[in-house]
């Protein structure tokens, strides 16, 4: 407790810098209002209900789509690891579509599945699956061959040793591809609602930054940059959990 | 040695090519034939790169048969299967599953009851002396507790051959003695048909009953050795027959090591 309160001093050094410079108005208090203030119109947010629609909307959306991405991406991965005909004819695919800004599909999306949750849901999917199908790809190729003969040789069929040996292989890739996904979800889905949207955190920072309420803009901005936080760390848990037998013990 | 139908496994003009990623294709293994009895302890012995452990991978079935044929029982080699127990140089223990599932892991597909294969994995736990450890996961082991449970999980599902593959190789010295003792143990109290790959003429000497001497690449069977006589007396590494032996595979082997340095060098 102690050692997170040293580690996360900086941000209480910043939130006090924030209200010094913006209550001597050192900048206008439109582009930075105090801190305080932003705590005041968060609340209202929160009490009116809401952010908490509009956090539950995205989160919904976000949520979808990264676990649509890792129920398709995952098994792809490992598919186009260990099938020829799958590798060659999904990596010049994979190779095109990465490096592809994703944002850039957001009309897209929208002339397809309209302005509700369904563009956003398919855009988060397509933004993460390619993260997780390449870690996946990468673990899938490292599982060692003896580890692969030796489960062959307790009797394991083929697809049984795709399941009790490739996938935990590949686990640790996978996961650190989640990882990524899970950072891009958060950005596709703020910026998809941004430009198109009905509802959603980012809908929600557009309103009110077009509205000149910039100190319940500055909350909503705040949320969104939480819950990223919060998600990730609490996935940096989970993923310590699922790789508990990596670290070296006392034996 | 002539090849007769009792022989357990039995290796006839067995040939191996295969083309490393980059460079020539290589011959590793020309017109090899071997039989082996049923419940012999057989040690393959040769230099490094002499594709010992490439005929021990094709009679467990990993790598394709292209050229002569291997039985076993008489019936031809098509894949691994639990006939053939492996134990593999690194270990190759699952390092997600702790010591007990990685045990439990061979008797899954057996027809033994739940609460009998829990009973079967734990007897052979507490055989190699790795009582207290069950819950460990691998890294949390030495090298030679992990090459224990390694020889326990595939001791668990009880195949009738063994196919070791420089078992010892990874672990220093003493543990190394100690699991050599402990294997001759095993062996003699559950007899099985053992394929025990080594470049240690004493290794090879001290647990088998034969060794057949490969020669360097193309590897081919260069003599086999009876090395059948009293092992249980503890000074049998300084024994006349134990000496002799050592001196005469030895002097088998030398020019061997001597042939594959040479043309590792070229």
């Amino acid at each position: 407790m102690k050692a997170a309160l040293i580690r996360y001093s900086p941000l209480a050094i910043l939130a006090i810098a924030w209200q010094l410079i913006a209550q001597f108005e050192l900048v206008s208090s439109t582009a930075l209002p105090p801190l305080t203030q932003v705590a005041t119109a968060w609340l209202d947010l929160l009490t009116s209900g809401e952010l908490l629609t509009n956090a539950g909307l995205s989160l919904y959306r976000g949520g979808v789509g990264l676990l649509l991405s890792i129920v398709i991406g995952a098994p792809l991965g490992i598919a186009m690891a260990w099938w020829k005909p799958v590798d060659i004819a999904l990596s010049p695919l994979v190779e095109a579509f990465y490096p592809m800004p994703k944002s850039a599909l957001i009309p897209v999306t929208v002339i397809w599945l309209g302005f509700g949750d369904g563009s956003k849901i398919l855009l988060v999917f397509l933004g993460c699956m390619l993260p997780v199908t390449i870690g996946a790809f990468n673990g899938a190729r490292s599982s060692e061959q003896v580890l692969v003969w030796s489960a062959r040789s307790m009797g394991a069929s083929r697809l049984r040793m795709l399941w009790d040996v490739v996938l935990p292989s590949a686990m640790p890739d996978i996961l650190n591809g989640i990882r990524t996904a899970l950072a891009l979800a958060f950005i596709l889905m703020v910026t998809s609602e941004l430009i198109v949207a009905r509802g959603g955190l980012g809908n929600l920072i557009g309103y009110l930054g077009a509205n000149g309420s910039y100190d319940a803009m500055y909350g909503a901005v705040l949320t969104v940059a939480f819950l990223g936080f919060a998600a990730d760390r609490l996935y940096q848990m989970f993923m310590q959990r699922m790789l508990a037998w990596r670290q070296v013990g006392d034996a | 040695m002539p090849v007769t139908e009792h022989h357990q496994i039995v290796v006839e003009g067995v040939g191996h090519r295969y083309r490393p990623p980059t460079g020539r294709e290589v011959l590793a293994l020309e017109n090899v034939s071997l039989a082996v009895r049923d419940r012999e302890f057989l040690a393959l012995l040769g230099p490094s790169g002499c594709g010992k452990s490439t005929l021990l991978y094709m009679i467990g079935g990993f790598l394709p048969l292209v050229t002569g044929r291997i039985l076993i029982d008489g019936k031809p080699v098509n894949g691994p299967g639990p006939d053939r127990g492996v134990v593999f140089q690194n270990f190759a223990l699952f390092p997600w599953k702790t010591v007990k599932t990685n045990v439990l892991y061979g008797l899954e597909r057996t027809q033994l009851p739940k609460a009998e294969r829990e009973a079967r994995a734990q007897t052979f736990i507490d055989m190699v002396g790795l009582g207290g450890f069950e819950d460990s996961y691998p890294s949390q082991l030495s090298g030679g507790m992990k090459q224990r449970a390694a020889i326990a999980r595939t001791l668990a599902f009880d195949p009738k051959i063994l196919l070791m593959d420089e078992p010892f190789g990874a672990l220093d010295a003493q543990t190394r003695g100690l699991m050599q003792a402990e294997l001759l143990n095993i062996w003699r109290r559950t007899p099985k048909t053992v394929i025990f790959v080594t470049h240690d003429v004493q290794e090879a000497v001290f647990l088998a009953e034969r060794v057949a001497v490969m020669s360097a690449r193309p590897g081919r069977i260069k003599a086999v050795v009876d090395t059948a006589f009293d092992k249980t007396d503890p000074h049998v590494l300084k024994s006349k027959p134990f000496v002799d032996k050592v001196d005469e595979l030895w002097g088998l082997v030398r020019d061997e090591a001597i042939k594959a340095q040479v043309s590792r060098a070229t």
